[in-house]
C-alpha cells in the first residue's frame, strides 16, 4: 500500500506538498508576468484613488485662466485643460469616479444578477420562462443604450449612473449565473449529497452556490473594465456625471473641440482609462487560471 | 419466498435479509424509436423486469452482468433514489422509499461508492472538508473531534493524514476513490454499495482497492453490494453472486458455487469466455444482445442459448429456487456434476 501511496504522490507533484494553495500563490508572480504588470497597474490605480488629494499636485477643480492649453511641462505634467485645470490631478481624481462607479454598479449587477440567476436556474418550469424571457429583454440591448435609458428615467449625477450601469448589468450576471447552476444542480456530488438526505435549502447553500459564486467572482473582475467604459461613454455623450467633475469620459469629450491643437486634454485621460481597462482584463483572466481548483493537475 | 421469510421469523436475526426485492420492475417510457418529429409517442423500456433478490446481513454479494442489463437501474432502486414502477423493495421489511422519506438513518445506514468517484466530490472542497460533511450531517462525532476522526478514516483506507487539506484534482484516480470510501464509511454505515468502484484504474490500483474493500468489509461486518463487470473482481470480493441478463436476475448463488458450475446457461457461457481477472466481460456468446425496447417471446435469452428448446420461446422463467442457497432462471438448469 505505502508503494501505491509513493506512485500516487509521484504521479501529482503539485500536490504532494501539504499546501499547495500557499505555494503556488507564491511563485504566481514570477510565473506570470503579464499579470504581476497588470496587477500593480491596477493597484496603482487604486492607491492613487484612494490618495488622490495627497498625490495630486492641483485642486483638480481650480480654474487658472492664465495657464489655459498649456502642452505638458514640468509643473504640469499632463498639460491643462481649456480652463486652465491640471489634467493629471483630474486624472488622479477621475480614477476615484471610474473605480467607485465600477465597483459599485458591478456590486448592484452582480447581486441582482445572482438572485434572478439562481432563481431561473433552479426553479425550471414556469418561474424560469418568465425569468428568461425577462432576462432576454433586457439582454437585446447592449448595456449602453440600457444605461442611456436608465439615466432619462433616473436623471444625472454619480449615484445615478452607479444604478443605471448597475442595473444595465444585471442580465449578462443572471444568464452565466442560470448557466452555471444548470451545469452544477446536474452533477454527481450534488446526487450525493442528496443521497445522504442533506436537505435542498442545504445542498443549494453548500454545493450549489460556492459552484457558482467562484466564477461569478471572475466575471465581476472581468466586468468592472466593461462598467467603467459605460460609464465614462455615459459622461462623454454628456449624461453621465456633470461639468466639474474630473470624469475620464468628460474630459475627453471636453477635450474634442481641441483636439487639433490639445490634444493631450483627451489623450490623457483617454490613455488612462484604456490602461485601466487593460490591466483589470489581465488580472481577471489571471484569477481565473490561477484560483480555480477545478483546473487543478489531475494525474 | 415471501412465506419463507415469514415462517422463518424465529430463524436467527441474521438470516433475516437487510434488503429484499419481489418481482422489482422499472419501465422508463423512452422515446419510440423512429418516431416523426412532432409524435409524442413512447414505448416502455424495460430495465428491470421481475427482479427478485434477498441481500443477508453481512454478506458480499456481486451483481454482474453485460453492459445494458440493468446493475445500475437496480441500485438506484435499492438506494431509494428511483420508484420501481412495479414490485415491491424492501429494506429491513419496510418499503425502501418510506425508509428514506422518515429520516436520515436510512441514509445513514446505507452508504454509496460512486462509479464516477471524482465527479461525486465537490471539487470546491478540501478532502478533510468533504471527509467531515457526513460526520456533521449524521452527528456521529462532536465538532470537536471531527478532525482526528477524518485522519482516522483517511488512514483506514491508506491515505496520509495531510490529504485533508488537498482538494480532489490533486488526487490520483485511485486516491479518489479511496477518498470517496472513506466518506462513504464515516457515516458508520451498516451497508455499503458501490457501482463499478475499481474499474477503470490500473491492475495494481485495483488490486489495493479491492484489498481494502475486502478487509473493511470483513473488520466492519459491513454488508456489501458491488457492482461489477468483471467475474475475477466478483469471485475475489464477493461471497454471493448475482448475474444479470436484460433487465432480470438470472441466477445467484455462493460465487464460488455458481462459477464453478453455472446451472443456467448464461452463467455457462459467461464462465466459458474465460475471463480474464481485470478484464471486463467479453462477448461471451454470439448474436447481438436484444433490445430492452423488445424483449424475445418466452425466456430473454432464447435468441442466444445454446441449450433452447421449443417451450423456451413460450414461457418466461422466473427466478426460482436450485438447491438451499442457489436461484436460477431457467426452464432446463445445466446438470449439476
Ligand atoms: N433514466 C433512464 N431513462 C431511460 N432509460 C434508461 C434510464 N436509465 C437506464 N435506462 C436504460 O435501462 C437499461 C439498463 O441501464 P443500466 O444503466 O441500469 O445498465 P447497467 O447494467 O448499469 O450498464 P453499464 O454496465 O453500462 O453501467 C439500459 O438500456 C438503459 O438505456
Ligand atoms: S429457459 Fe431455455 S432459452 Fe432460457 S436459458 Fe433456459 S434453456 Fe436457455
Ligand atoms: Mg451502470
Amino acid at each position: 500500500m505505502s508503494v501505491q501511496m509513493t506512485k500516487g504522490v509521484a504521479a501529482a507533484p503539485i500536490a504532494a506538498t501539504p499546501s499547495p494553495s500557499a505555494k503556488s500563490r507564491r511563485s504566481v508572480f514570477i510565473r506570470r508576468p503579464f499579470f504581476t504588470a497588470a496587477l500593480l497597474v491596477a493597484v496603482a490605480y487604486v492607491l492613487a484613488a484612494i490618495f488622490a488629494p495627497h498625490v495630486a499636485p492641483f485642486d483638480p477643480v481650480k480654474q487658472d485662466f492664465n495657464v489655459m492649453m498649456k502642452a505638458p511641462s514640468v509643473v504640469h505634467w499632463m498639460g491643462t485643460d481649456s480652463y486652465g485645470q491640471d489634467i493629471l490631478s483630474r486624472v488622479i481624481f477621475g480614477a476615484r469616479y471610474a473605480l467607485i462607479i465600477g465597483i459599485f454598479s458591478v456590486m448592484i449587477g452582480a447581486v441582482g444578477g445572482l438572485v434572478i440567476g439562481l432563481a431561473a436556474g433552479l426553479s425550471g418550469g414556469w418561474a424560469e420562462w418568465g425569468l428568461m424571457r425577462l432576462i432576454d429583454a433586457i439582454l437585446a440591448l447592449p448595456s449602453l443604450i440600457l444605461a442611456v435609458a436608465f439615466i432619462a428615467i433616473l436623471g444625472q449625477g454619480v449615484d445615478k449612473v452607479v444604478i443605471a450601469v448597475g442595473l444595465s448589468m444585471i442580465g449578462p450576471f443572471a444568464r452565466t449565473v442560470r448557466s452555471d447552476v444548470m451545469q452544477v444542480r446536474v452533477q454527481l456530488f450534488i446526487e450525493a449529497a442528496q443521497l445522504m438526505s442533506i436537505s435542498y435549502l442545504r445542498v443549494v447553500v453548500r454545493h450549489v452556490l460556492p459552484n457558482v459564486i467562484f466564477p461569478l467572482a471572475v466575471q465581476v473582475t472581468i466586468r468592472v473594465s466593461e462598467a467603467i467604459l459605460v460609464s465614462s461613454s455615459l459622461s462623454f455623450l454628456g449624461i453621465g456625471v456633470t461639468p466639474p467633475t474630473p470624469d475620464w469620459g468628460l474630459m475627453i469629450s471636453e477635450g474634442r473641440d481641441f483636439v487639433s491643437f490639445a490634444p493631450w486634454m483627451s489623450a490623457m485621460p483617454g490613455f488612462a482609462l484604456a490602461l485601466l481597462l487593460i490591466a483589470l482584463s489581465i488580472v481577471g483572466d489571471g484569477v481565473r487560471e490561477e484560483f480555480d481548483p477545478k483546473l487543478g493537475k489531475e494525474s | 419466498m415471501i412465506v419463507q421469510t415469514l415462517s422463518e421469523t424465529k430463524a436467527p436475526v441474521t438470516e433475516q435479509p437487510i434488503f429484499e426485492l419481489i418481482e422489482v420492475e422499472q419501465v422508463f417510457e423512452v422515446p419510440k424509436p423512429g418516431r416523426s418529429l412532432f409524435s409524442r409517442e413512447t414505448v416502455g423500456l424495460r430495465a428491470l423486469d421481475g427482479v427478485r433478490l434477498n441481500i443477508r446481513k453481512g454478506t458480499s454479494l456481486a451483481v454482474v452482468g453485460e453492459s445494458g442489463s440493468g446493475k445500475s437501474t437496480l441500485l438506484r432502486v435499492l438506494l431509494g433514489l428511483d420508484r420501481p414502477t412495479g414490485g415491491r423493495a424492501l429494506y429491513r421489511s419496510k418499503p425502501i422509499l418510506e425508509g428514506r422519506a422518515t429520516g436520515v438513518e436510512f441514509a445513514r445506514d446505507v452508504a454509496m461508492v460512486y462509479q464516477d468517484a471524482r465527479g461525486s466530490l465537490d471539487p470546491r472542497m478540501t478532502i478533510g472538508a468533504l471527509i467531515a460533511e457526513p460526520l456533521r450531517h449524521f452527528k456521529i462525532v462532536p465538532r470537536q473531534d471531527e478532525a482526528a476522526r477524518v485522519s482516522q478514516l483517511l488512514d483506514r483506507v491508506g491515505l496520509p493524514a495531510d490529504a485533508a487539506d488537498r482538494y480532489p484534482s490533486g488526487l490520483s484516480g485511485g486516491q479518489v476513490r479511496r477518498v470517496a470510501i472513506a466518506r462513504a464509511l464515516a457515516s458508520e454505515p451498516s451497508v455499503l454499495v458501490a457501482d463499478e468502484a475499481v474499474s477503470g484504474l490500473d491492475v495494481s490500483t485495483q488490486a489495493q482497492l479491492l484489498i481494502l474493500l475486502r478487509s473493511l468489509q470483513r473488520d466492519m461486518g459491513l454488508t456489501l453490494i458491488f457492482i461489477t463487470h468483471d467475474l475475477g473482481v466478483a469471485s475475489f470480493l464477493c461471497e454471493e453472486i448475482a448475474i444479470m441478463y436484460l433487465g432480470r436476475i438470472v441466477e445467484t448463488g455462493p460465487t464460488d458455487a455458481v462459477l464453478d458450475a453455472p446451472s443456467h446457461p448464461y452463467s455457462a457461457a459467461l464462465r466459458a469466455a474465460a475471463p480474464q481477472f481485470f478484464e471486463p466481460l467479453s462477448e461471451p456468446l454470439s448474436g447481438e444482445i436484444p433490445s430492452p425496447l423488445n424483449l424475445p417471446a418466452g425466456c430473454r435469452f432464447s435468441t442466444r442459448c445454446p441449450k433452447v428448446q421449443d417451450n423456451c420461446r413460450l414461457k418466461d422463467p422466473q427466478l426460482g429456487k436450485l438447491g438451499p442457497r442457489r436461484a436460477v432462471a431457467c426452464l432446463h438448469p445445466l446438470e449439476q456434476q
